[in-house]
Formats: C-alpha cells, structure tokens, sequence
C-alpha cells in the first residue's frame, strides 16, 4: 500500500422504508476499494444496488452505517453539496446533469466552480469563455458556437456530452457515471461513450460506471464488478476482464447467485 | 343602458391613471419580489401577503415614532426579508413544504402586524411627515408630479440593474441553477438550502420594501393591505410576460427587459384595475377578477402543451 486508495466503501449499509412492509436492504455490508486510476465498470441486476451505491457516494441520503472515503478524506458525514468537490457526475436521465433554463457556458461556469465559494464575482468571464470554447470542441458536436443556447434546446446525447464535460472541468477524484447512456438511442449512446473514455484516458480520472450493457461493461474500464443484492458479487480486472464474455458473466452471475439472470433489462446483444 | 354610458366620464378615468400608474410602479416592485421567487426559484412563496403588511407597518410605525421616512422605509426591506428567512428556515431546515412554510409565516405575520401597529390600522399623515411617496405628491402641481414619476423610474431602473447585475454573479447563477434543477446544483457544489433561504430573503425583502411604499402612499398601514398580493404579483409577472415577453427574449440584456416587463405588467394590471372600476364593476368584485385572470394566463401554457400534443407535435 504505497499509495492512497481513491475510493474505500466499507461496510455500508443502507435500507429504504425500514421497519415499513416496503423495507428494502438496498446496500447490504458493502464493501470495495478502488485505485486511482481505476476505471470500473459495474453491471447487475435491477435492484441489485448499482445506482444505491452511486447515491451513497455522492451523499444523495446518508447512510444508515459504514464509511465512504474518498482520496483519504472520510466524507460520510458531508452533506451532498460538500461531497461535490471530490466528485464528477453523470445521470441516467440527460435533463438531470444541466439546468435546461440557462446557456451553456453558464452551465460550465456553474461546474468551474464547484468546490469554491460562490461570491458576487461575474458569473461567466471572458476567460471562461474561452476555456469553455477550446473543451466543446474536443467534442465534435459544434456547440462551441452555440455557448449562448440554452441547454434545454439541446438533443439528449448533446446535454450527456456537456455534463461529461462538466463533470471533469475541476478533476475530480471520483467520476461517478450513473447509466448514463440508457436513455440514448445506440448511435448516440456509443458517441457518448467513446466521450467519456476519451475525458477518463485524456485527464487521467478514476471512474465508475453503472451500465446495463454487458458489452459495454466489458469493453470499457480497466475493471468490472457485479453487483447482487446490495453487495458486490464478482470482481474481476486486467487481462481477464478483458477477456471475458458476455456469456461468462451470465454464466457467473448464475453460478454465484443461483438465480436466472434474465429478469431485467440486462442486454445481450 | 344609456344612462350608463352617459354616467361613464373619460375625464375623470384620464384623472385616475396618474395615481393608477404610480400604484402600479410601486407595485411593480413587489411584481420583482414574486419573479425572483416564482419563477427564479420555482417557489410559490404566500409568505408575501404577510411581508408587505409587514414592511408597511413597521415603516408607519417608525415613522409615527419619529424615524426619518427614508430609513424607515429602508428598515421595511430587511423586515420582509426576516420574513422570507423565517419561510426558507421552516422549509430548508424542518422539511415542511415550501408553499406550507410560507402559509405559517403569512399566518403569523398577521399577528405580528396586529402587535407592531397595536391596532387593525395606523395612519400616517403626508401632512406631519416628509413621506417618501404619497399619492398627494401624483395630484398635486405640476411638479411635483413630475418629481414623483422621475424619481420613481430612476429608482425602478436602478432596481433592475441592481438585479440583473446579481442574477449575472456567481451567486445568482447558483440561484438560478437552484430553482432550475437543485439535483444538478447540489451536484456542482451548490448548497441549495442556503440559496432557498438567500433568495427568499431578497424576495419578501423587496416585498416589505414595497409594504413601506404602499403604506405611505396611501397614507395607512393595514393589516389587511398584503391580502391576495400573491395574485396581484402574479397577474404582473404574468401580464408582463405574455405582453413582452417574446420581445424581452429577442433583447440584448434579455434578462433586463424580462425585469422591466414585469414592473409593466404592474403598471398595466393597476390601469386596466382602474378602468374595470370605471365601468362601475363593485370593488368587492376585484379579487375574484384578478383570480380569474391570474388562473386564465397561468393555465394558457399548459393548455397550448396540450394542443400542441395532440396535434403531433411532441418529438
């Protein structure tokens, strides 16, 4: 251990309507530590825990016990707007990572400055702008022209775009990538995928990535966990995550489980 | 009917719209007060109702007690804004929905009203005070006249930049962000609690602003004075919008023009007021129209959408 851990979870329990006939053990004794550097791809089943665990990381809720450290800094107590200056996120549904009212470069600008107080300075400055003109066009997408939009006449794929970049304009020391290619149609889900291993390859993040797709979850990352029943089941990476098949990790997920596994969305293609 | 018509005398509408209009700026700032949080915000705050009384009693009050107007008037916007911080604490820090908070603190202020003035109403005479607004200074000469409507327009316009420049901060865009999406605020460090509270306090501070204004105008404070403003600052922000919006939006400093449109939403709202009175429809009749107004123009958006659905038009 020569180095800090990125990201320790560590025995973390949480359950929703406790004591109700809804009672629900979403995260049962969960534990996992992640590198820097890692990229983590996690896949399950529905109810499995995957997006719980996201929350619990970024604060959404507290948790009832356990701890959550990021980089070293014990955050478990920290409010959800605290947490945000160690975290980068991306939602499932595209209309959650931007405000749909405001520009652009006024989204940007609200990102820029996560982790500061925000004063009386001007919310946008010239030097922002240009910040924000060079990032849109690593994209491709030709919104550098169009910083003075409103966000909300954006199609979905371009508002995941945007909040990917959003999420890693301050480096963060955890992304946290919530299904976020689900509600896109494949064209644009594959292009917001390729955006993201670009900006995790490119500013050197530590990620984590919740997806339903097996083929995804294997081809992206540099590690992949399965998730069942509020813990992690299977954890594999390097060479034989690379090597895995989707049939594999059915075949795993059955194996350790005892259960079929094709109850959900979970996609074979 | 014709008895009617010939009782109708265009002179005497055209003697009511100065003091109409000068109504309607004072209460145009109360308009602002409703925009910041209505539609800023996405917070439908009652608790203006009880901050304008509020602002107005308090300002009557030390004014009566011997305060210089000025500051009197000046101390009703940090009355209205412990109002509006009272509403954000209920919400923010007990978790009882917003429009509820803001119901209790309207409620309590009613009490409060009665306590500060000791009475239902307290008069303030222009006769005994150097007030700052009274509608006497809009009948009065020429001058004064004068003096009133350019004074009032160079206040609004610093108003409004003053606005426009907070909405353009850091801080403002944190509000704006609140009220557009607290998950994605909170997501970038937004303390969206402290933003909710921060930004009723403005609100109901302008609104108790307005209380002052309104109090010396017509020369009282009344604890009834704030019952229904909520509408009234609706109706301008809706009348503004539907008026002026589209060419607000297509300005340089668009915001600006959205702040201006809705201080003439107030403007507009109190002469067609005056008009609807001159056709001799009753007073008490006021409210349930400016119900009815409000509840049209709120629901013609909604009602497009829905047309626009069935038409196809949804992607």
């Amino acid at each position: 251990m020569s180095f800090e851990k990125a990201l320790v979870i560590e025995n973390v329990q949480k359950v929703f309507n406790r004591g109700t006939i809804n009672e629900k053990v979403a995260l049962d004794r969960l534990n996992l530590e992640l590198l820097p550097g890692d990229f983590i791809t996690i896949i399950g089943g529905n109810g499995a825990g995957k997006s719980t665990m996201l929350n619990a990381i970024a604060g959404v809720w507290p948790v009832d016990e356990g701890r959550i450290i990021i980089d070293g800094n014990d955050i478990t107590a920290l409010s959800e707007h605290k947490r945000a200056t160690y975290l980068g996120r991306v939602f499932q549904d595209p209309m959650t990572g931007t405000a749909a009212t405001m520009d652009i470069e006024e989204n940007m600008a609200l990102a820029l400055r996560r982790g500061q107080k925000r004063t009386l300075r001007w919310g946008v400055t010239r030097q922002d702008r240009e910040l924000f003109r060079e990032k849109l066009q690593t994209l491709g997408l030709g919104l550098e022209d169009r910083m003075a939009s409103k966000v909300g006449l954006l199609s979905g794929g371009q508002r995941q775009a945007i909040t990917l970049l959003m999420a890693s304009m301050k480096q963060p020391k955890l992304l946290l990538l919530d299904e976020h290619t689900a509600a896109l149609d494949p064209k644009t889900a594959a292009k917001v995928l390729e955006i993201s291993d670009q900006i995790i390859n490119e500013n050197h993040l530590t990620a984590m990535m919740v997806t339903h797709n097996m083929k995804d979850a294997i081809a992206h990352g540099n590690r992949l966990i399965m998730m069942h029943e509020g813990h992690v089941i299977y954890d594999v990476r390097g060479e034989e995550k690379k090597n895995l098949h989707v049939k594999d990790l059915l075949a795993k997920f059955e194996e350790i489980s005892g259960a079929e596994f094709a109850n959900d969305r979970m996609m074979l293609s | 009917m014709l008895s009617y018509f010939s009782s109708l005398s265009l002179a005497s509408l055209f003697r009511a719209f100065p003091g109409s209009i000068a109504q309607g700026m004072i209460w145009g700032i109360m308009a602002l007060g409703v925009f910041i949080t209505f539609r800023l915000l996405d917070f439908a705050d009652l608790t203006v109702d009880g901050s304008l009384a509020f602002g107005a009693a308090v300002t009557v009050m030390l004014i009566r007690a011997g305060v210089s107007p000025v500051l009197a008037t000046i101390v009703a916007f940090f009355a209205g804004a412990l109002a509006g911080m009272i509403t954000g604490l209920l919400t923010t820090g007990l978790g009882i929905p917003g429009i509820l908070s803001s119901i209790l603190t309207q409620i309590s202020l009613y009490s409060i009203n009665l306590n500060v003035m000791g009475k239902a109403n307290q008069p303030v005479s222009v006769d005994n005070y150097p007030l700052v607004v009274s509608l006497r200074y809009v009948t009065g000469s020429a001058t004064s006249e004068i003096i009133f409507f350019v004074g009032m327009i160079v206040f609004l316009l610093v108003l409004v930049a003053c606005l426009y420049w907070f909405f353009g901060t850091e801080l403002g865009h944190s509000v704006r962000a609140t009220g557009c999406n607290g998950n994605m605020a909170r997501a970038q460090g937004i303390n969206t609690d402290f933003i909710k509270v921060l930004t009723l306090m403005i609100s109901n501070g302008l609104v108790g602003f307005c209380g002052a204004l309104y109090g010396q105008f017509q020369g009282a404070a009344d604890v009834n004075m704030g019952r229904g403003a909520i509408v009234i600052g609706l109706a301008a922000v809706i009348i503004g919008e539907v008026l002026f919006g589209k060419f607000a939006e297509k300005k340089r400093l668009a915001f600006a023009w959205t702040l201006i449109a809705v201080i003439l939403g107030a403007i507009i709202y109190y002469m067609v007021y005056q008009l609807v009175l001159w056709l001799k429809m009753p007073s008490e009749d006021m409210k349930l129209f400016s119900a009815i107004v409000v509840a049209i123009f709120l629901a013609i958006p909604y009602l497009k959408g829905k047309a626009g659905k069935k038409k196809g038009g949804a992607k």
